[in-house]
């Protein structure tokens, strides 16, 4: 019987802050060491959730895990980051969240009035995204350790009929929805950190998509190619991810992608692009032409949909390439980052 | 180097003159003025800002003079060009060095 | 965003772009240099040269206060915070710069306090919070940067934070600009001239460039309109024959320049006789130290530096890259062994080196707006 060596293209002898940031370096490492070890050859590319066929029915199911300092911060907590993002990766793969597991991994000395605050803030948001919490696990480590709490979950979801997801249906003028504003969640946390002594009337856009979604696939959902939910690294890593697995080209409206006035001057002064900053309460979407108009309206009429918009196309060229076109001809490539955005004064 | 945004200046420090919250579409920074200590400030004055100090005052007459000459570049170079194919070479430039020349 | 958003007009672009055809003699070949790395960063961002005519050619110059430093002073910063008493603070621009035993955020995973500022009040901030430890400021910068360190180190003095010094590698812009024209393979017809080092030291800087080397120079604010108003400007002095120093950037840059700042920086500062730059070898004159007077706030006076000089990889080829003798492209290491994931070179780290900005915003041919997507 012969077995292929897996080939290990992971060379980098530590691992770094990058390569969590959902940017290159994380790629890199997925990529080079993850999939060849874990994933047999023919398993394509990787989506937000696994769809897996058990017993004849399909399901989907998703993990993540949650690291964010501040635990609490303007328009959420980790607590919300952890059901919503779960709900909203099986969302955009597809499917309807119905259960969640959730672990908990607590730094020894966390005050109990904050891990209730967090619990609290859970079972809310569950009920707020319409799913239950089936269980889950504890571990306490060393004071010192766990940045006072981590939390992974596990969702498993039901598919949405009228929907597949797959990079490879993606064809040239196709185009790509945004629900919502970008940069509200990084910008957040990067400011409530407090380093940088900036206030703002900025919150964390963190929430369930399904809503949006679930409307989105009922007005066209034939015609959806793709969907994701830009989290660590922003439009632009999603959108590049995507450039990848479909091997055709993006080409992004610059004017047309929203921003709200205070993310704009936060990422202006520090330097950032709002393209790469994470996003919790988003979604893209690749919609075939002849339904996107019906696509955008729908969402627009969903409760928290309406500053959705149209912001771009995809192209045959350049390929594998995400292009940011200005109104007035210029454009420029939007790559993915390698790391987090970091302040600049240059 | 070279990273300076336009704020707007909202209220001095009580407690130290030299500082003032600066407003940007809505994100505020203190921001230290001690680089315009020449100049007199006050609340609702616009100045360029980098690495959380005021290097200029930004003169909001300028700009308006600037988006003056945009607006109508191109159409005043036309005119003098018809105006040279008359041959009249009177039409001098006053020359750069004392600032931009439309 | 006001005094922003009106320099982008599409309009105006679009008329600024058609008077540099209009301006633009097609006998003639025009190099251009943008002395800055932010205008560098610009151009690439709003993807200018897409407006541009292909016989109007812009090359990046050595303004980028990052990619200049060699790395021999990386090593040296870090080696002053190695200890757990310290902290090591700067500009984020700085923590992906590679050191000889890795840059700022990779010795931060291994367990050095490295902190990103915005400013260095914040690096005094956290001086003040932390009386305990000692905070080192990794200071760069051409002249916009070096007056608020300046200042930052007067308050230090006055208020008496002990706790607090700063690793010192402001440069000047004119020595770096002296260099490009001193060197035999530039032949370059005018320079579009750094908008915000110029708000500190003025216009006046710049006219020996245009009496004695004439070249024109106009000093250039740093949104598209501004940009282009300043090739304009320069092709028009340059179709007449000109060269003379022009502001383009008045609502912002004073002819004289900021006394206050040069008092400032003359207060606390003074010129190294020599420093070395990355890829244009040792300067005289053209980098700053701290003065005496405040030597129990300069780091170098305070402890020891190793003070070993690294030599760049022979086949990396940031000087001439960096003197605008050679594009980006053309260094052997480009996009091969060096990226900006991992950058051999500062030039591919900064986020206003020109080899990051090829690297990231290498320009394809433009596109129409009319076949992209709007609402």
């Amino acid at each position: 019987m012969a077995t292929t060596v897996p080939k290990i293209k992971f060379r980098e002898p530590q691992i770094e802050m990058a390569h969590g940031a959902g940017g290159k370096a994380s790629r890199r490492l997925v990529e080079g060491l993850f999939v060849p070890l874990l994933f047999e050859p023919a398993s394509g590319p990787l989506g937000d959730a696994a769809h897996i066929q058990i017993n004849g029915t399909r399901i989907a199911m998703t993990t993540d895990a949650f690291v964010v300092n501040p635990l609490r911060f303007p328009g959420g907590s980790i607590g919300d980051l952890a059901i919503n993002g779960t709900v909203n990766d099986l969302a955009v793969s597809g499917a309807r969240a119905e259960a969640i597991v959730i672990t908990f991994v607590l730094e020894a000395g966390l005050p109990t009035d904050i891990l209730e605050d967090e619990v609290r803030a859970i079972a809310n948001a569950a009920v707020q995204a319409g799913v239950r919490i089936a269980g889950g696990d504890t571990k306490v480590v060393e004071h010192g350790k766990a940045d006072r709490m981590y939390i992974t979950t596990t969702g498993i979801g039901r598919l949405i009929p009228g929907v597949t997801i797959s990079p490879q249906s993606v064809k040239p003028g196709d185009r790509i929805l945004l629900s919502g504003p970008i940069g509200d969640h990084g910008v957040t946390i990067l400011l409530a950190r407090g380093e940088l002594d900036l206030e703002a009337e900025v919150k964390s856009d963190t929430r369930s998509v399904l809503p949006m979604v679930e409307s989105t696939v009922r007005a066209a959902g034939s015609g959806i190619r793709w969907m994701r939910d830009p989290t660590r690294g922003g439009v632009a890593t999603s959108l590049n991810e995507l450039a990848r697995d479909c091997g055709l080209g993006i080409v992004l409206r610059e004017d047309c992608v929203p921003v709200r006035d205070a993310v704009r001057g936060a990422c202006e002064l520090l330097g950032l692009d709002p393209l790469h900053i994470a996003n919790e309460g988003q979604f893209l979407a690749v919609v075939a032409r002849d339904q996107s108009d019906a696509a955008l309206a729908a969402l627009r009429a969903t409760p928290g949909g309406a500053e959705a918009r149209m912001i771009g196309e995809v192209r045959e060229q350049p390929a594998e390439t995400v292009l940011a076109a200005t109104s007035y001809g210029g454009s420029r490539v939007v790559d993915m980052l390698v790391g987090d955005p970091l302040p600049r004064i240059c | 180097m070279c990273l300076a945004i336009p704020g707007k200046i909202v209220e001095f420090d009580l407690q130290n003159p030299q500082l003032a919250m600066v407003d940007v579409v809505g994100v505020r920074r203190k921001v230290d003025l001690g680089l315009l200590q020449d100049d007199p400030l006050q609340a609702g004055d616009w100045v360029l800002i980098h690495v959380g100090f005021a290097m200029s005052k930004i003169s909001e007459a300028d700009a308006a003079d600037q988006m003056r000459t945009l607006a109508i570049l191109g159409e005043k170079e036309a005119a003098m060009e018809e105006v040279r194919g008359y041959g009249l070479e009177n039409e001098s430039s006053p020359g750069g060095t004392r600032g931009f020349v439309s | 965003m006001r005094f922003v958003d009106e320099f982008r007009s599409p309009e105006l672009i679009g008329k600024a772009g058609e008077e540099i055809r209009r301006l633009a003699d097609p006998r003639r070949h025009y190099r251009i240099m943008e002395v800055c790395g932010g205008h560098t960063h610009a151009i690439y961002r709003f993807g200018l040269k897409d407006l541009l005519p292909s016989n109007v050619e812009l090359i990046h110059g050595p303004g980028c206060p990052v990619c200049v430093l060699p790395m021999g002073r990386i090593d040296d910063g870090l080696s002053l915070t190695e200890h757990p008493d310290f902290i090591f603070a700067a500009f984020g621009d700085m923590m992906r710069v590679p050191g000889t035993h890795g840059s700022p955020l990779e010795r931060k995973a291994r367990g050095m306090d490295v902190r990103i500022v915005y400013s260095p009040a914040d690096a005094l901030k956290l001086a003040r919070c932390n009386p305990q430890r000692h905070v080192v400021f990794f200071a760069i910068g051409f002249e916009t940067t070096a007056p608020s360190t300046a200042l930052t180190i007067m308050r230090a003095k006055t208020e008496g934070v002990r706790n607090f010094s700063v690793f010192c590698n402001h440069v000047t812009i004119i020595p770096a600009i002296r260099a490009i024209l001193d060197s035999p393979d530039m032949r370059l017809d005018g320079f579009v001239g750094p908008g915000h080092v110029s708000t500190v030291i003025g216009c006046r800087p710049y006219e020996w460039i245009a009496k004695d080397e004439g070249k024109p120079v106009v000093v250039s604010g740093f949104e598209p309109l501004d940009i282009l108003q300043s090739i304009v400007m320069l092709l028009r002095q340059l179709r007449d024959g000109e060269a003379h120093v022009e502001n383009q950037y008045k609502r912002v840059v004073p002819w004289e320049g900021n006394r206050a700042a040069l008092r400032a920086m003359a207060e606390v500062f003074e010129l190294r006789p020599y420093f070395e730059w990355r890829g244009l070898g040792f300067i005289s004159q053209s980098a700053l130290k701290i003065r005496a007077a405040f030597a129990e706030w300069d780091s170098e006076q305070r402890f020891s530096v190793p003070g070993i000089r690294v030599t760049d990889p022979k086949a990396a080829q940031c000087g001439e890259v960096l003197k605008g003798v050679l594009k980006p492209s053309q260094c052997k290491l480009f996009a091969r062994e060096c990226t900006p994931e991992q950058p051999i070179g500062a030039l591919m780290v900064s986020s206003e080196g020109s080899c990051a900005a090829y690297y990231n915003y290498q320009h394809h041919k433009p596109v129409t707006i009319a076949n992209a997507a709007a609402d």
